[in-house]
């Protein structure tokens, strides 16, 4: 009873209530005690070392070479230039071109969107079958599809190339969307499958009863049911390809480059003069829509990853 | 006469492991037939197999005299009401009600006729435009039974519907679905793990251990003739007392006897001649004890007493042996009391000490 | 969390059970044979298995046969195209005498055990130390994971311009006063690799602690609340009870972060592009020039089957440990 009316007055009232009315409770924790500037001062040396990198990005971004050139990577900019950020999306030169990273930014929409879409609705229907309509020989197909996750890409290209190339598709947007969608597969495969088996098998019979069949109960029952995980797929395939490299590199053309390879060949480029704050701003535009992704989706992105994290 | 459901020599096996092994069951038109077992006892997997839910290894099943057993689910004029509701949980109930008639493409016209028949049977209508988490457990599963109403089908199969709600509602629901069943009279198929919902609810109870059904009977039968050990232990709380020990002669009457006490078999019904010698074991319900009568009695000591309110439940010491007696509320006595106890025979039951069968 | 990945291990009934079949509307009327009316094999379940499809070609055509055409083709001397003119083991023995092979696995190897035990480390002290029911647990987690969402490409870079001698941490030190000072691993090719663990360790680590954390988290509160009354110190309890009870999560991570050391490349490209010199070469690195660049596709396929061989080593006795002991059914 104490309990409930203390909820309504906030935690520290509440505190203070139990406190008083069970001096035999818990010592209250004082904020300074040894232990406390341990783990805070543990913690928040790590946090340094884990922002450091994103604050010397942005800072380096936005100072112009002088300054650079004079000064030190982490001290404040004196004077604020917006002009490295337009550079490196509009003008930077690759080995190749000099129209910045627009044209990468373009093609990994025009990659990540088809391949996101694409795989996640062929793993989730898959998920599904072998979840709810197992039939004979399913779980032999699904076993050498969770091994090959393990299998190191390095493995499998050239015969891929090969297939893309018979197919008429090697180089082209499409192979590499095609490309995304069998590396996806496993994970998304799994997760889908995992989900929908924790599901209570009694709805998808109850379904049955009812006469639904394998479209009716997978786009009537278990897709409204199913909308996290689904957001968690489209977070972990957003940025597993958006972040690719490896896969943009051998199977496209470079006009049809992924901001990823684009970013490299510009920074990497080894004609004219470094400028490192276009440098730093085309990194920081190239990490933009993950870490965008990361900070708006929370806590659904730790467990896509948890999962993905098979994908390695 | 045809049966209502049917089932042949019905088999079933997950690889190695036989669930149900050559199963034969007839159940009449307008039965109630309860499914009672332990979990793991094939009980459950029969009911999915009749409902077309899972495939069976071998053997035939008969819905109406049809055989039905390839046939889709939804062809065979069941209806299903699950353990955990398996309500839809982002439809509202009346979808919930609905989904089955529009996926079979019904004019909305009738299913409206029959969603509004169902909700008012089972007192729901205030509720059909909600979602079922809005709805307590009680509502919850009227709801999957309405879902199994509207179907307007011959055979009702209920999979252990009431083991998720506590015990208050678990007695009203029960009260419920038997009043449904008289003012419906389908065939109803009901699988349950809790002897109570059985003995208050069948017509017939088939009592199944290791997929075999042990026996089928009425209730009545089953709790005063159960057929084996297996069934007698297993039905009543707490269970029948079990004494081994002879059939013995004494002064030309036939005696059970065991640690040199002897129990007269006066008033016992045998189905056979009973031959001194034979190992035997004497069952004996707590309340066909009697403690502190006329006739012929045996000292015993109260070991534990468990008042229960209505009932007063006795451990008693008897040469060895521990007896659960249970006497009226109002009868207490402390422990180490000395009583004098006495059966009555009429209502026991004997069963060979080898085969486990009542004799 | 464990779920997630142990698909084989708890197996619910109902998947062993199988499901009748679908769309077959087949009415039969009572008969004496019992398998009359019962729908063809091949027929049944049909939807399900054309959904299968696109998973039923990956795995076999992409995943088994493709890795398979690898390894044979390994065994041939193609250059420019895969052709099947076998040559034994010659493409290995080249490989295994190519001073940037030997760089290349040297490297990984080094690579791999610093991150393995690093990691690990790291990343349990961190899990340890969030799950101390601390404030701004949810602040600590993101700033230790938004790494983990940048791609490799984009770490490489960042820790590239700040390992830069000339404007970087080796330069801020000396402007300090400190004009000895020397840290610059990207230009030394002794210290190379160490560079590149520094950008992979503040990538990955936030992965490993939240695995761990997840871990920690699943361990019963009755364990801490036993230890606590019989007085065994906290370090004590997390040492000899708490991390052998988190044996399977070790595995897990330690399978993941395995298989991640393996597939290092990006953040080569990125960070050294493999130098100086060879010095931070790395055998997915001389996979991809080999096939790709270098037109000599024999030696590119000997490099991935090694590869695969690595993968091999490390995954063959984690499933063994994982699924072989304890299958049922």
């Amino acid at each position: 009873m104490a309990d409930t009316f203390a909820l309504k007055d906030g935690p520290a009232l509440a505190a203070a209530r139990k406190a008083g009315v069970e001096p035999a409770g818990r010592r209250p924790r004082r904020m300074l005690s040894g232990r406390n500037i341990m783990i805070y001062g543990t913690l928040f040396v790590a946090a340094v070392y884990y922002l450091l990198p994103l604050y010397v990005m942005i800072v380096t971004s936005i100072k112009g070479m002088p300054e650079i050139r004079l000064g030190n990577i982490f001290s404040p900019p004196m004077e604020i230039t917006l002009e490295p950020w337009a550079k490196a999306w509009a003008s930077a030169c690759t080995g190749l071109n000099c129209d910045g990273l627009s044209r990468g930014f373009w093609n990994s929409v025009r990659i990540t969107v088809p391949s996101t879409l694409i795989s996640i609705l062929i793993a989730s229907i898959n998920g599904y079958a072998l979840a709810n309509w197992k039939f004979k020989g399913a779980d032999v197909f699904f076993t050498i599809l969770i091994v090959g996750a393990f299998i190191p890409y390095q493995v499998m290209l050239y015969p891929i190339v090969i297939v893309l190339r018979e197919m008429g598709i090697y180089g082209t947007l499409t192979g590499l969307v095609i490309v995304h969608t069998i590396f996806g597969m496993p994970i998304l495969t799994l997760l889908f499958r995992n989900y929908f088996a924790s599901l209570p098998s009694e709805l998808f019979k109850a379904a049955r009863i009812d006469g639904a069949g394998f479209w009716q109960i997978y786009f009537r029952i278990m897709l409204p049911m199913s909308l996290p995980i689904f957001v968690v797929a489209m977070i972990l395939q957003v940025t597993g390809i958006w972040n690719d490299f490896l896969f943009g590199v051998v199977f496209t053309r470079p006009e049809y480059y992924p901001m990823t390879v684009q970013l490299n060949n510009i920074v990497n480029s080894v004609q004219g003069v470094k400028e490192y704050n276009v440098n730093m701003a085309a990194t920081l535009l190239t990490g933009a829509v993950p870490l965008i992704v990361y900070f708006v989706s929370g806590r659904l992105f730790v467990r896509g990853i948890a999962a993905g994290a098979v994908k390695g | 006469m045809t049966h209502s459901v049917s089932i042949k020599d019905l088999s079933l096996s997950f690889g190695a492991v036989k669930v149900l092994e050559n199963l034969n069951l007839d159940i009449g038109e307008g039965e109630f037939l309860v499914l009672l077992g332990s979990s793991g006892c094939g009980k459950s997997t029969l009911l999915n197999c009749i409902a077309g839910l899972l495939e069976p290894t071998g053997g035939r099943i008969f819905i109406k005299g049809r055989n039905v057993t390839w046939e889709e689910p939804k062809d065979r004029g069941i209806g299903m009401v699950f353990q955990s509701y398996a309500l839809y949980p982002q439809m509202t109930v009346e979808k919930n009600l609905s989904f089955g008639l529009q996926v079979a493409r019904m004019p909305k016209a009738e299913i409206d006729r029959r969603v509004g028949r169902a909700a008012e049977i089972l007192q729901i209508s205030p509720f059909l435009k909600r979602k079922p988490s809005e709805l307590s457990g009680g509502q919850r599963q009227r709801v999957a039974i309405g879902r199994a109403l509207v179907r307007d089908v011959d055979v009702f199969l209920f999979d252990e519907p009431l083991s998720n709600l506590d015990a208050k509602l678990r007695s009203e629901l029960r009260v419920e679905i038997k009043r449904l069943h008289q003012s419906l009279k389908n065939t109803m198929i009901y699988v349950t793990h809790d002897q109570i919902e059985a003995l208050t609810l069948a017509d017939r109870i088939a009592i199944m251990k290791s997929g075999v059904i042990q026996q089928l009977a009425d209730p009545n039968t089953i709790y005063n003739a159960p057929r084996n050990m297996f069934v007698a232990g297993f039905i009543g709380s707490p269970s029948m007392n079990f004494l081994h020990g002879e059939i013995a002669e004494r002064e030309g009457r036939l005696v059970f006897t065991t640690d040199g006490v002897d129990f007269p078999l006066d008033g016992y019904r045998s189905g056979e001649t009973l031959a001194a010698g034979r190992k035997v074991v004497l069952g004996v319900r707590p309340e066909h004890v009697r403690v502190n009568e006329d006739g012929e009695t045996h000292e015993a000591t109260v070991d534990i007493e468990e008042p229960m309110g209505a009932d007063n439940l006795l451990w008693l010491k008897l040469a060895g042996h521990t007896l659960s007696v249970r006497v009226g509320g109002a009868r207490r006595f402390a422990p180490g009391t000395a009583v004098r106890l006495s059966f009555d025979m009429a209502l026991a039951s004997l069963f060979d000490a080898g085969t486990e069968e009542r004799i | 969390m464990r779920g997630e990945f142990a698909y084989a291990m708890t197996r619910p009934e109902r998947e062993r059970q199988r499901f009748a079949p679908i769309d077959i509307k087949e009415e039969t009327l009572m008969t004496s044979q019992a398998d009359a009316g019962r729908p063809s094999r091949l027929l049944r379940n049909l939807s399900a298995k054309i959904a299968s499809i696109p998973m039923m070609l990956t795995a076999v055509v992409i995943f088994l046969g493709g890795t398979l055409w690898t390894v044979v083709y390994s065994f041939t001397n193609s250059k420019l195209l895969p052709r099947l003119s076998y040559v034994g083991l010659d493409q290995y023995e080249r490989l295994w005498a190519a001073p940037r092979w030997v760089v290349s696995i040297q490297n990984l190897a080094i690579y791999g055990f610093f991150t393995l035990v690093f990691s690990l480390v790291m990343g349990f002290v961190l899990a340890a130390l969030m799950d101390q029911k601390i404030r701004f647990e949810n602040t600590f987690r993101t700033i230790f994971l938004y790494p983990f969402a940048l791609s490799f490409i984009v770490t490489g870079l960042v820790w590239q311009w700040i390992l830069n001698p000339e404007f970087g941490i080796q330069s801020v030190v000396r402007s300090l006063g400190f004009t000895g000072f020397t840290f610059d691993p990207l230009y030394d090719s002794d210290i190379v690799i160490y560079g590149i663990l520094i950008a992979g360790l503040w990538q990955g680590t936030g992965l490993v602690m939240c695995l761990l954390l997840a871990g920690l988290r699943g361990i019963d509160e009755d364990i801490w609340k036993a230890a606590r009354v019989d007085g065994i110190p906290v370090w004590r309890t997390y040492l000899f009870i708490v991390i052998p009870m988190m044996r399977p999560v070790f595995i897990t991570t330690l399978v993941i972060i395995a298989s991640g050391i393996v597939r290092v490349y990006d953040l080569v490209v990125a960070q050294t592009s493999g130098g100086p010199g060879i010095a931070s070469e790395v055998p997915a690195k001389y996979v991809y020039d080999y096939m790709f660049q270098a037109q000599n596709l024999g030696q590119g396929f000997a490099a991935s089957t090694m590869m695969l061989v690595t993968v091999a080593i490390i995954i063959v006795p984690w499933a063994y440990l994982e699924f072989g002991g304890r299958r049922r059914g």
